[in-house]
């Protein structure tokens, strides 16, 4: 493990939707650099596992742990659960975990609202409550929140992602300031269009309104997340990193 | 619950109110949070330290009328099983 992150040898990273796409990625990143990793997933398990074996082959350690953290209870669970699993405290929290239910507002039900705020801000709020108790005690602590620019930049078909996402930046920078004392910081990662299956559908067009002209990759958000959550970051918080290729510039 | 539990955790509060700054012996029962310069987010880590040493939970609406590091005690205490 790198000296740089002497915490490691005293709490761990959870990382929600941490099976696919910016999740994994952000697993794989955090391992890498020394944090034992619990990867919270709702559904895919078997890209869970994949996820932990990858770390283990690399030589880090890592858990996989199911969780639906739109439900009341379950977050408060899933960090009880990676502190059993991997012998210490939450002490980087990954709030990555994200639904999407898109449509124009006219035609957004009230069930892909819920669904969206439940699991993309309510989840997030409710890990990141009881993840900071514990990180104010440790006096150290790093959550990183992944939003989206469509939570800062209009994006039409996406009211109930951009209201989530924008509430995920408001929430963050309330937070960031009421711990920042404690050396607990938090912030915001909003990533632009990024190659993962939440945009498969996305053509060409797209690539033209984007100044670095391709889509991000996991990776390159996982390295915003990476700094972060290191110990080098110790005097950012509640600020909100884009990793947009230059779209929202 | 004993008196020496009760001493135990009137200790245990005092002590967790001075690693916040004041000195020991400023933390009179009557010495108020505001002219200690404790504030609302030590009070949450206080609340943090009972419910993980004690298994009380302390709300934000419990910790509203507590003025006082007496009034603070007493509020543990009440909690307490």
């Amino acid at each position: 493990m790198s000296a740089k992150y002497p915490r490691a040898h005293e709490g761990v990273a959870l990382v929600t939707g941490g099976s696919r796409g910016i999740g994994a990625a952000i697993a794989k990143t955090l391992a890498a650099d020394g944090w034992p990793v619990a990867i919270g997933y709702r559904s895919g398990v078997d890209q869970a596992q994949a996820v932990q074996a990858e770390i283990e082959s690399a030589g880090g350690v890592a858990t996989t742990l199911q969780a639906d953290i739109s439900q009341a209870g379950a977050g408060d669970a899933l960090l009880a659960d990676a502190q059993e699993a991997l012998g210490n405290p939450v002490l980087v929290l990954v709030n990555n975990a994200g639904v999407r239910r898109d449509g124009l507002s006219p035609q957004i039900t009230d069930d892909d609202w819920d669904t969206v705020v439940a699991t993309n801000l309510t989840g997030a709020f409710r890990l990141t409550r009881r993840a900071v108790r514990t990180m104010i005690r440790a006096r150290f602590g790093r959550i990183v929140n992944i939003a989206s620019i469509v939570g800062i930049k209009a994006n039409p078909g996406q009211s109930n992602y951009a209201a989530a996402k924008a509430g995920l930046i408001g929430m963050t920078h309330t937070v960031a300031a009421e711990v920042a004392r404690r050396g607990v910081t938090v912030n915001a990662v909003a990533p632009g269009f990024i190659q993962t299956d939440m945009t498969e559908e996305l053509t060409e067009d797209w690539l033209k309104l984007i100044p670095a002209r391709r889509l991000g990759t996991p990776e390159d958000v996982a390295a915003a997340v990476r700094f972060l959550a290191s110990e080098d970051a110790a005097y950012v918080t509640g600020t909100t990193l884009t990793v947009d290729g230059g779209l929202t510039a | 619950m004993s008196t020496a539990t009760r001493d135990a955790v009137s200790r245990k509060i005092v002590e967790t109110l001075a690693s916040f700054g004041p000195a020991i012996d400023d933390l009179r029962p009557e010495a108020t949070l505001e002219e200690l310069d404790i504030d609302s987010l030590d009070i949450a880590e206080l609340a943090q330290v009972v419910e993980d040493e004690y298994g009380v939970e302390i709300s934000g609406d419990d910790a509203a009328g507590v003025t006082t590091v007496g009034d603070t005690i007493d509020l543990v205490l009440a909690k307490l099983p």
